[in-house]
């Protein structure tokens, strides 16, 4: 299938692609897959009741990836998707999500992301989930991502979440299992503007002696909109765990942030510290001296603080 | 040439009192010399380094640069017209990272000159390029990357603010050659030094004290040194971490 150029530009804003890529990928537009194809270590199929993918990493498989992104164009959509990852022993891959929702018309349009990954023992996963919106319209555009993962014994993940900008309103729910000497690590970057709401509520069960488990979480919210970061830390063994929240309010802009530690073992270490702030002040002096505007110096701030 | 021309700066306290930090301050600034700018804690050194970069506004007064008053404008033009500002506390920037802001300080220098230097200012470009310039740096770190910015930026007019704070003895050393080797005798530009050191004092060109916001003294160092010791009493009234504060009477 052709994609057109919207669609190649919406591919481009949440997994940089310039084109369709060699190697295992399902591209899903308008509610369904328009080009999928497997490698021979990944396998990329419907699941079984046909509500979305199953996507198997081989064991052992080294440095490879699947990309599986969604692309909303037709107004008033509304579309959901159950996808199951599994990353097989000793694997080493990453999985490059991230959803974009062009809408020009007044209808909602909406998808609703809920992704399952197991990340089996010794095996090493990075996921890229990037969120965009964009539209000339008031349709807002709604994006609900669900994740929901598993560590497995000696196994790590990275999950890195970002929305860039556009998303008028966004539940994110990001459920871990983590096991003995599974490491995981969640990095979720925010940037809402205008009158735009996100919710981000993160749970982290540590279940396994010896498991790791850190949140990194930056938040940039302006124009009248509202945040609310939800992250909880639940030590159920000896383990580590670490909760970071920073954000930078700007004009009328609202952030509620709510870490949570929970510790159920007597070996569990777990900390958090969070910070809400506006642009302080030196910081703009500062690039300013060197010649930056105010304005470029705060899209610099930011900038860097969402990289 | 950067001139002072009567300089009143003026603040309000808690109380909503009015303090009178600068006090019709003349002084001017010739290319190809190093100046060293010192005096008593709260005597207005800092001050007149953030009047010049814009920082802070006067109330009395004009400051001209090459005779061009730029007194009303912002921190950028003044940035944009030659005049470049080491912070004595630089502040922290997440996310940003170290090679991020010495391209911001200097656009056109390429990777190669940007390393040069750090290299200059005791850093291992290979340890310190792509770090973060937070909470991850010591504060002599942060102070070096500070000078690095303003020398690579290279402003016609340099002011360095207690560049000593915070730095080794053995780094304070190669920066003070840096900036000797770089500002001295150079046609087109002008370094300040504001400082407590009485190391940095004798390699300067012309020494000035400021105390209560008026200049108490200039001139060379050997005629300062001078004044300081003879004609106006200096007293070492706190010795700290090599730092000499000196009390003027």
């Amino acid at each position: 299938m052709n994609l057109s150029k919207l669609d190649l530009d919406m591919l481009d804003a949440i997994a940089d692609l310039k084109d369709v890529p060699d190697g295992a990928l399902n591209i899903r537009l308008n509610g369904a897959a328009v080009i999928r194809q497997s490698s021979p270590n990944i396998s990329v199929g419907s699941n079984p009741d046909g509500t979305g993918l199953l996507v198997e990493i081989k064991p052992g498989t080294k440095n490879e990836s699947v990309h599986v992104p969604v692309v909303l164009t037709q107004p008033g959509l509304q579309d959901k998707v159950y996808n199951t990852f599994i990353v097989g022993e000793d694997a080493d891959a990453t999985i490059i999500a991230g959803c974009g929702i062009h809408n020009d018309s007044h209808a909602i349009s909406r998808h609703d992301g809920i992704h399952e990954i197991i990340v089996k023992k010794g095996a090493k996963l990075k996921y890229l989930e990037k969120h965009y919106g964009e539209g000339s319209q008031e349709g807002k555009r709604v994006l609900n991502p669900t994740t929901v993962i598993t560590v497995e014994a000696g196994a790590s993940a990275e999950l890195e979440m970002v929305q860039i900008k556009g998303v008028n309103d966004t539940i994110r729910s990001t459920i871990a299992h983590v096991h003995e000497k599974g490491s995981l690590k969640i990095v979720e970057r925010l940037l809402t503007q205008e009158e735009q709401k996100a919710e981000s509520d993160i749970k982290i069960y540590m279940e396994g002696t010896g498991g790791a488990a850190q949140v990194l979480s930056r938040a940039v919210a302006q124009g009248k909109s509202f945040q609310l970061f939800r992250a909880a830390l639940i030590g159920q063994a000896a383990c580590v765990g670490h909760v970071e929240c920073d954000a930078i309010l700007m004009d009328n802009a609202r952030i509620r942030s709510i870490p949570e530690l929970q510790a159920e073992n007597a070996e569990a270490v777990l900390t958090h510290e969070a910070a809400i702030g506006k642009i302080a002040g030196e910081q703009l002096i500062k690039l300013m001296s060197l010649g930056l505007t105010e304005k470029e110096a705060v899209d610099t701030i930011l900038e860097g603080f969402l990289r | 040439m950067l001139k002072l021309e009567n300089i009143c700066m003026q603040v309000s306290n808690d109380h909503g009192e009015t303090i009178e930090i600068l006090k019709g301050l003349n002084i001017q600034f010739e290319k190809g010399k190093v100046y060293a700018v010192t005096g008593p804690n709260g005597g207005g050194k800092t001050s007149i380094a953030k009047v010049i970069m814009g920082i802070y506004r006067h109330n009395k007064g004009h400051i001209y640069l090459e005779g061009e008053d730029i007194s009303e404008l912002s921190i950028t033009d003044r940035a944009l017209r030659g005049i470049g500002y080491a912070f004595q506390q630089p502040p922290r920037f997440k996310g940003l990272t170290i090679k991020d802001v010495l391209s911001i300080a200097s656009p056109e220098a390429d990777l190669l000159r940007i390393r040069t230097y750090l290299r200059d200012v005791g850093l291992c470009p290979e340890d310190y390029l792509d770090r973060d310039l937070g909470a991850g740096l010591s504060g002599g770190e942060i102070k070096r990357i500070e000078m690095a910015q303003l020398l690579l930026r290279g402003p016609q007019i340099s002011i360095f603010d207690e560049p000593e704070a915070g730095v080794d003895l053995w780094t304070i050393q190669k920066l003070l050659g840096l900036i000797v080797s770089r500002y001295k005798n150079n046609p087109n530009k002008t370094a300040v030094v504001i400082t407590h050191n009485e190391n940095i004092i004798p390699i300067c060109d012309e020494i000035i004290v400021i105390d209560g916001g008026i200049v108490k003294a200039q001139g060379p160092p050997k005629e300062i040194w001078h004044l300081i010791k003879d004609d106006i009493e200096c007293k070492v009234r706190n010795q700290c971490q090599g730092d000499v504060i000196y009390e003027l009477k």
